[in-house]
Parts: C-alpha cells; sequence; structure tokens
C-alpha cells in the first residue's frame, strides 16, 4: 500500500515537473529521431513519385539501372511503411511522454531498439531494390520472388514496430497501474488502438513473410501457396493504412479542436469510434480480393459488410468534427447557418493543414464506400481510380494531418517557437500540396474510369486508340507530381527549420480539455481485452473460412519467378 | 446526443445498408457478382491440362463463344480476338506463372488471374469496335507490353 502511494505521488510528480520544465529532453530526442526519419523518407519518396508522374506522362524516360518498377516499389514502401510507421511512433511516444508522466527507461530503451531494427531493416529493404533484385513492390505478391534480403529487412522493420508498439503497452499499463479507475488520457487511448492495430496487422504479414517466402525464397521448399500469401498479405496490407489514418484522426479529435480555441467532443463517443475501428479495422482488407478466384460469393458478400461498417465511425467523425467547429466558432462569435465559418482561423498553418485533410476525407470515404462494394469494385479494380483514392486518402487526409502536426510538434519537442514567417511559409506549403494533390488525384481517378491500369510504366499498348486517348489526362500526374515536389520540399525545409534553427522558446502539446460539465465517461471503456478478444472474433469470422478454404483444397503450388 | 446527430447516424447507418442490399441485390438476384470461379489447377502443368491445353476461340452457340486463354509474361493465348457484334462470350482463364490481371477496357471486364486457379467472366459485345485487353497486375519488366485486342465486328 504504501509503496503504491509512493508510487503515486511519484508519477505526479514527474507530471507536475513535466508541466513546468516542458517535454523530457530524452524522450523529445526519441521521438526527434523518429520524425527526422519520416520526414527524410517523405523527401526520398516525393522525389521517387515525381520521376513515375513524369514518366507515366510520356515526359521521362527512365534508365535502366532504375527502371519504374523499382521507382514504383521503394517509393510505396518509403510513403506507406517507412514515412507513415515512424511518423506515427514518434507522434504517439511525444504525446505518451506528454500525457503519462515521461516515458518509462524501459520503455524508451525499447522504443530506441525499434527504430534501429528499423533502421537496419528498412537498409536491407532498400539494397536489393536498388540493385533491381526487388522490384516487385509494396504487395510483394508470390509467386514473385525477390532477393531473400529483401524479405529479411522486412522482418526487421516489422519486428521494429513491435518493440515500438510493446513498449506504448508497458508505459500504458505502467499508467494504469499507478492511476486505478482512471481512464487512460484520451490521446494516449488513441496510442494503445493504434499499438494494437499495429501488432495485429503486421502479424498476418509476418506469418506470410517468415513462414511462407523466407523458406520459399531460399529454395528450402519448392512453391507456395499463392492465395494464402496473398490473403495474408491484404490483411496487413490494407490494417496499415487504416492505423496512419486513425493517428490523423487522432489529432482531428484530440490536437485540433485546442488550435482553434475550443472542446473536444464527447469523451465517450471518442472512445466508442477507436474502440469500433479497433474491432473492425483488419477485416477491411478483403475488399482487395474481390475480383479475386477461389473465394465464393457469399464470403465476398459477407465482406461487403465487414468493410463498409468501418466507414461508420468514420461518419460519427465527420459530424463531431464539424460540430466541434460549429460549437467553437458561434462561441467566438460566429453567426449564420454557414457564416460562422469564416470565424475559424483560416491563417493558422496547425489547423488549416489538418482541416483540409478532413475534408479531403469526404470524397476519398466515398470512393472507399464505392471501392468496397463488390460490383462498383470491378468497375474501378486495379486501375488509376484506385491510386487516386489512396493519394487523397494517405497523400491528402493522412500527409496533411501529419504536416499540420509538424508545426507545433517539432518546435514543442526542440524548446523552439513557431514564428509568423513559418506559419506563413506552412500556409503556403499547404496550398501548394492541396492543388497538386486535387490535380493528380483527380486526373488518376479519371482516367481510371476509363481503365488506364495502376502499377504501368508509360505505355500506348502498341498505339492503341483507347490507350492514347488516355495520355491528355495522363499529363495531370506528371503536373500535380510537381507541384507536390515543391510542396515536399518546402515541408521537410519546415520540419529540421523548426527542429534545428527557429527562435527557442516554449511550445504547449495542444491537448484540448473536455467541455465543462460534461457528463462521466463510463469505465467499460477501458477494457481494452475485451476489444482484443473481440477483434480477434471478427478477424476469425472473416478469414477462418477463406483462409482453411485456401488451405484444405489448395491447388499444387508455386515455384519462384523473377520476371523483371 | 443532438437530434441532428441521430438524424446524421441513422442518414448513414441507412445508407451503410443501402450499399449492401443493392450489392446483395446485384450478386444474387441479377447474377452480377464478381468473377469468383473456384476451380483449381496445376500451375506448372497448364498447357496439358483441359482445357488449357487447347487454348482458343470457340463457338459453343448461336452468338455464344468461349475463349479459353492463358495468361503468362507478358502475353495472352490466344491474342487478337475477333468476334461478331452481339455475341456473349464467356472467358475461361489461367495464369501460367505470376499474378496476372484481366481487363478489357470500356466494359467491366476485370479479373485477377491467379496461378493454381482457373477465373471465369462473362461479358456481352454488342457495340463493334476494338477493345483494348490488358494485364492490370503488375507482372514484371514487361508489363506494360502486356496487351492485346477484341474486335468486335
Amino acid at each position: 500500500m504504501e509503496s503504491v502511494i509512493a508510487q503515486n505521488t511519484n508519477t505526479s510528480l514527474k507530471e507536475k515537473t513535466n508541466k513546468v520544465l516542458g517535454v523530457n529532453l530524452q524522450d523529445a530526442k526519441l521521438s526527434k529521431s523518429y520524425l527526422s526519419v519520416a520526414f527524410i523518407a517523405l523527401l526520398i519518396g516525393a522525389t521517387l513519385g515525381l520521376l513515375q508522374g513524369l514518366n507515366r506522362a510520356g515526359l521521362l524516360e527512365l534508365p535502366a539501372w532504375l527502371n519504374y518498377y523499382q521507382v514504383l516499389t521503394a517509393h510505396g514502401l518509403l510513403l506507406v511503411v517507412v514515412f507513415s510507421a515512424t511518423f506515427t511512433i514518434g507522434y504517439f511516444y511525444a504525446g505518451m511522454s506528454h500525457t503519462l508522466g515521461g516515458l518509462l527507461p524501459k520503455v524508451r530503451t525499447m522504443a530506441w531498439i525499434g527504430f534501429w531494427l528499423k533502421i537496419i531493416g528498412v537498409v536491407l529493404v532498400v539494397i536489393p531494390i536498388l540493385m533491381n533484385e526487388a522490384s516487385v513492390m509494396y504487395t510483394f505478391y508470390p509467386p514473385m520472388a525477390a532477393h531473400p534480403v529483401f524479405y529479411f529487412g522486412l522482418v526487421l522493420v516489422v519486428l521494429g514496430v513491435w518493440m515500438a508498439c510493446f513498449g506504448g503497452f508497458i508505459q500504458v499499463a505502467n499508467w494504469r497501474k499507478n492511476h486505478k479507475g482512471q481512464h487512460l488520457p484520451i490521446f494516449s487511448f488513441f496510442a494503445t488502438g493504434v499499438f494494437i492495430l499495429l501488432v495485429g496487422g503486421t502479424a498476418f504479414v509476418a506469418v506470410e513473410v517468415i513462414f511462407m517466402i523466407i523458406p520459399w525464397s531460399l529454395g528450402w521448399v519448392d512453391t507456395i501457396n499463392v492465395m494464402v500469401a496473398r490473403t495474408l498479405f491484404w490483411a496487413f496490407g490494407h490494417t496499415a493504412v487504416n492505423i496512419w489514418y486513425l493517428t490523423a484522426v487522432s489529432a482531428w479529435y484530440v490536437i485540433v479542436p485546442k488550435i482553434i480555441g475550443g472542446n473536444r467532443w464527447s469523451d465517450v463517443l471518442t472512445r466508442v469510434v477507436v474502440i469500433a475501428l479497433v474491432i473492425m479495422n483488419i477485416t477491411g482488407g478483403f475488399h482487395h480480393q474481390i475480383v479475386d478466384p477461389g473465394i465464393s460469393l457469399s464470403v465476398k458478400y459477407m465482406h461487403v459488410f465487414m468493410s463498409l461498417a468501418i466507414g461508420f465511425p468514420s461518419l460519427m467523425t465527420a459530424y463531431a468534427l464539424f460540430a466541434v467547429f460549429e460549437k467553437t466558432a458561434r462561441k467566438k462569435g460566429g453567426k449564420g447557418l454557414i457564416g460562422w465559418f469564416k470565424t475559424l482561423p483560416w491563417g493558422d498553418v496547425r489547423f488549416l493543414a489538418p482541416f483540409i485533410a478532413m475534408a479531403a476525407f469526404i470524397p476519398a470515404g466515398a470512393g472507399g464506400i464505392a471501392q468496397t462494394t463488390n460490383q462498383l469494385n470491378q468497375v474501378v479494380h486495379n486501375s488509376l481510380w484506385v491510386v487516386g483514392h489512396f493519394h487523397l486518402t494517405l497523400g491528402m487526409s493522412v500527409a496533411m494531418t501529419f504536416f499540420g502536426i509538424s508545426y507545433w510538434l517539432v518546435p514543442h519537442l526542440s524548446k523552439r517557437v513557431l514564428t509568423k514567417g513559418m506559419n506563413q511559409f506552412g500556409v503556403v506549403t499547404t496550398i501548394i500540396w492541396t492543388i497538386g494533390m486535387i490535380t493528380m488525384s483527380g486526373a488518376m481517378h479519371t482516367v481510371g474510369l476509363f481503365g488506364s491500369p495502376r502499377r504501368t510504366s508509360y505505355s500506348t499498348y502498341f498505339d492503341n486508340a483507347t490507350a492514347l486517348s488516355w495520355d491528355p489526362y495522363l499529363i495531370f500526374l506528371a503536373i500535380g507530381g510537381t507541384m507536390l515536389m515543391v510542396a515536399a520540399i518546402m515541408q521537410v525545409y519546415s520540419v529540421f527549420n523548426l527542429m534545428f534553427f527557429a527562435p527557442k522558446g516554449e511550445t504547449e502539446f495542444p491537448i484540448a480539455e473536455e467541455e465543462k460539465g460534461a457528463s462521466k465517461t463510463p469505465y467499460w471503456t477501458e477494457r481494452w481485452g475485451v476489444w482484443v478478444v473481440l477483434m480477434i472474433i471478427v478477424v476469425a469470422m472473416a478469414y477462418v473460412i477463406p483462409l482453411t478454404d485456401f488451405i484444405v483444397n489448395a491447388p499444387p503450388g508455386s515455384p519462384p519467378f523473377k520476371t523483371w | 446526443m443532438h437530434r441532428s446527430e441521430k438524424v446524421w447516424l441513422t442518414l448513414s447507418f441507412g445508407m451503410i445498408m443501402a450499399f449492401m442490399i443493392f450489392a446483395g441485390y446485384q450478386t444474387f438476384a441479377l447474377e452480377m457478382g464478381p468473377p469468383s470461379h473456384g476451380e483449381r489447377i496445376d500451375p506448372q502443368k497448364v498447357d496439358e491440362t483441359a482445357p488449357f491445353n487447347e487454348p482458343g476461340v470457340k463457338q459453343i452457340g448461336e452468338n455464344e463463344y468461349e475463349v479459353v486463354m492463358t495468361l503468362q509474361i507478358f502475353s495472352f493465348t490466344p491474342s487478337d480476338i475477333e468476334i461478331p457484334a452481339g455475341s456473349t462470350v464467356h472467358f475461361t482463364l489461367t495464369s501460367k506463372d505470376v499474378v496476372h490481371g484481366f481487363q478489357v477496357a470500356e466494359t467491366n471486364i476485370n479479373a485477377m488471374v491467379m496461378p493454381g486457379y482457373v477465373q471465369k467472366i462473362t461479358q456481352k459485345f454488342d457495340k463493334a469496335g476494338e477493345y483494348l485487353v490488358l494485364c492490370n497486375e503488375y507482372c514484371g519488366a514487361g508489363h506494360q507490353l502486356m496487351g492485346t485486342t477484341i474486335t468486335v465486328k
């Protein structure tokens, strides 16, 4: 009993010092390292993206030593895996340090080990890509087989992510032990959800890579079950992007209301959204397999529901955020049916960037709902429409929220401030990025509907009239891509300026408070054990039937192919 | 919870249900389900396995054709297909190597073709013209050249 009290005072003392002295320097160094890697990955990834845009528009022929498919593989992995994962971990670790009274030394060590595992992993992944031994894309579908080192690298990246996740669990468990009966601070509640999903989602790809692909690519087994591999991949592949989305959502609920001078949305509904996304997320990946052979129509139909269900918490979110905006704006004197909109702080990049990110999720989410519906999916599957879709979701909703976060998180961690000038620079960056992404993604959606395929270097298909008719749209990929490159350079400049050169000072970690007199959140929201069990049940409902069928009724397997 | 939120969430739920109902109606009542054929095949013995030992276009009825096709890097066998306008064409597809995609631009033909599986998809070609057939799943260095045509006369 005594020791518990001692621990309690100890932590609350730490919390107080944290508030007085600001950020814990050791924790800040950790987060800054993660964020640095994230934005370096963004710069390289954007450069590769520009090369693809120029090639696809027919303006640039890539050299044999750096062909389109090498560039595309690296672009996808750097942005979908490295940029997003390192940003997410850096951001949540900063927030856990801030809201849970500093990281435990053990947890900090785990996060550092995770950091280096990921760095080594990424290097091992990139080397075979550069040597043209791994042009297999972000999805690396067997029976295409990359150099085994590529897969070893992926395993290290996943192990690195797990170190960070389990560090997060230890941190949260420790806080809960010392704060019995209290609700986990909302920011760390989001962090917990994200880390659970990261472990849950990457578990599938770990099984695929470690138990299926590596033994096969080393020649220990002759053949591989392609459908099992593909299904395991998508249980991970789509969960990953939904995790980055959930990370952005955390900022929309927790950070943005504070920046505009308002209060958070209902605490219980916020937590319900997190719980719902954790439980239902993993099964959403199946909609990538809607036009696959070997899966019955009834299983595919069940999965329409599983995928669409994720739309519901997102629609709850849409309402919540606009309600917060309206309430805050009216409190500040905003009037009229929509006139209150003008009261919002449009000139503040910390609001503008995440706001555009949210607005982008309206068409992006609608496109997602279309894609998950069987027949509509068949129209756009593997066309450039899909690429347009995930550049709206990831390239706008997620990336712009991350950019918006960087304008206060980086100065907070570096004990510096965001100057008026840098804010203006950020606003311009945001506008260029927005126009660039709308141009590119709009063209991709349109030309995708006409049938132009994704993941294909520039081709007229032997001067086919249909293919030639796509060219005017593809030019916009180059135009949008160029603008995105400019904005990416500006964004990365901002991050490092704020990290090393901006004027010294204190920047707050903006966490919005609940409204005064808000009803108390019931304690059942904290029952993570139950949510994880429900998640596993939903995953089992979704995957046991098709996976069992693929294993029990498997055709003879496939040997490895290197077709590039 | 505000009334407006209740209305919004009811509409949201209603929309999701409407998508479910339409998708279900199209799949099960109108037989417009996505290509989902379940047959297996040995991917290393495609050339020896019927019907892929004789790929080609076969007339199987009045205005009805079957196209037995293999996909391999970076081509379709048979290629440059010709059929009369108004015919219904049943495609029977498999891959001899990696994962391919079978797409015919300006139609709703879009199916994954996996090694080890036979995929089927049917389309009625009413309008005369030249249709572009392409592989829409990255399959290797020559993926962008994997295309052919269906000419409807």
